[in-house]
């Protein structure tokens, strides 16, 4: 399974970040790093804060069409891996972990998905089909 | 013909029937389409896009023929089951029978919400959670948790009283029956049980927990219950309407169905009350 390998080290890469990030917890260095790296000014919607001990960051969605048509404005990170959010017609937010309970912002839904996780890394959306085919023929050899 | 029960009153062998099938589906892989069909819908209807599965008027269609799918692959597995129905508004406690051993099992534990008993638990070997958003592996539940109350019969009522099925803008923001009943608005039916059941149920990969089907049996009974209770009131918008399914047009992901070839369900099955 290379592909989940990759996975697997993207996410531990992903961690030794979050390590190195919680050092410098609340420095602007970081959050200049995620500016700088889309060319955006910060938004409202924007932050980066460890929370619960896990990098929780939200940054304007970059135009490069990553989200189509009625995507939301704001891209949203658990430890650099991307949470799909999404925003209400009421300007509340909701999040693929957490769908059925709007919450204020991108902030709060990024801090829900964080409780909803319990430490659990996130796995890169879409929850495909390659994916589920990974996980049923994992799960048949474990059986 | 088919005839949907409420979970309550299913008999033991009923229970034990429903379960093998829903066993059957998952180890031969078609379970897990359904659950991947769901979150591809949950990821992509937007408010201001095209939107299909919730947050629009086709959210009741949509879901019946969803529901539809599901009840004939688990005929092809067994022809005697149908899909029970979960009436939360009477069976609203975590003592329920629905979650008894024999059925779908309890709550998951505090430590990391794993479901623990039932035929569904990961320690059984026969329901690994392929389809997911994160690397648990395993069935979760947190009913309750919070102290969040399920919707009384008296919340129903309220939704159920509302004459217009929809209203523009035909998204989350909309007033009418189907968005109350959805519970972007308001008192808050169906979505407020995904939130009480926790786990699995409350992400977009909700299916991964059996008692969606349930859940969504009922919501299914409650749009026939505002059906007959006005029976002037019909499927809206009719015609016209960006990047939502009108009456006659056919929806994803099926391309041959139409709101208006499900508004009657009685070709399809009945109820038992």
């Amino acid at each position: 399974m290379p592909e989940l390998s990759r996975r697997r080290a993207l996410t531990a890469a992903a961690a030794l970040t979050v390590t190195a990030g919680a050092a410098a917890a609340h420095g602007t260095t970081a959050r200049a790093a995620a500016d700088d790296d889309h060319g955006h000014h910060s938004s409202p919607d924007s932050f980066d804060e460890v929370y619960k001990g896990r990098r929780i960051q939200g940054r304007p969605a970059s135009g490069g069409g990553h989200h189509h048509h009625g995507g939301p404005p704001v891209a949203v990170f658990v430890d650099g891996v991307e949470l799909h959010v999404m925003q209400n017609a009421d300007g509340t937010w909701i999040s693929v972990v957490s769908h059925y309970d709007p919450v204020p912002t991108p902030r709060a839904a990024a801090r829900a998905a964080v409780d909803e996780l319990q430490g659990s890394p996130l796995l890169p959306f879409p929850a495909t089909s390659a994916t589920a085919a990974t996980a049923v023929a994992t799960a048949a050899a474990a059986n | 013909m088919t005839v949907r029960k409420n979970q309550a009153s299913l008999t033991a062998g009923e229970k034990r029937r429903f379960v093998a099938a829903l066993l059957e589906l998952k180890r031969s892989g078609r379970y897990d389409a359904f659950v991947s069909t769901h979150n591809d819908f949950i990821v992509s209807d937007t408010d201001h896009g095209p939107r299909t599965g919730h947050r629009s008027p086709s959210f009741l269609p949509w879901h019946r023929r969803f529901l539809l799918e599901f009840e004939r692959a688990l005929q092809s597995v067994d022809a005697s089951v149908a899909l029970p129905y979960w009436d939360w508004t009477t069976d609203s406690s975590v003592r329920s029978s629905l979650w008894a051993p024999d059925f779908l099992g309890g709550s998951g534990r505090s430590r990391d919400g794993r479901v623990t008993d039932g035929p569904f638990a990961a320690s059984t070997g026969n329901w690994p959670i392929a389809v997911r958003v994160d690397e648990r592996t395993y069935l979760r539940r947190a009913l309750g948790a919070g102290g969040l109350r399920l919707p009384t019969r008296a919340d129903v009522e309220s939704v159920l009283s509302m004459p217009t099925y929809d209203m523009p803008p035909w998204n989350s923001g909309s007033d009418g029956f189907r968005n109350h009943l959805e519970g972007w608005r308001g008192v808050n039916l169906h979505n407020r049980v995904h939130v009480w059941v926790g786990g699995h149920m409350a992400t977009g990969a909700s299916p991964n927990d059996p008692v969606f089907w349930l859940h969504h049996a009922y919501i299914d009974k409650l749009w026939s219950e505002w059906q007959r209770r006005h029976p002037g009131s019909g499927y809206l918008p009719a015609t016209g309407t960006p990047d939502v399914v009108d009456l006659d047009e056919t929806m994803r992901p099926w391309h041959d169905t139409t709101p208006a070839a499900l508004l009657d369900h009685t070709p399809h099955y009945t109820f038992d009350a």
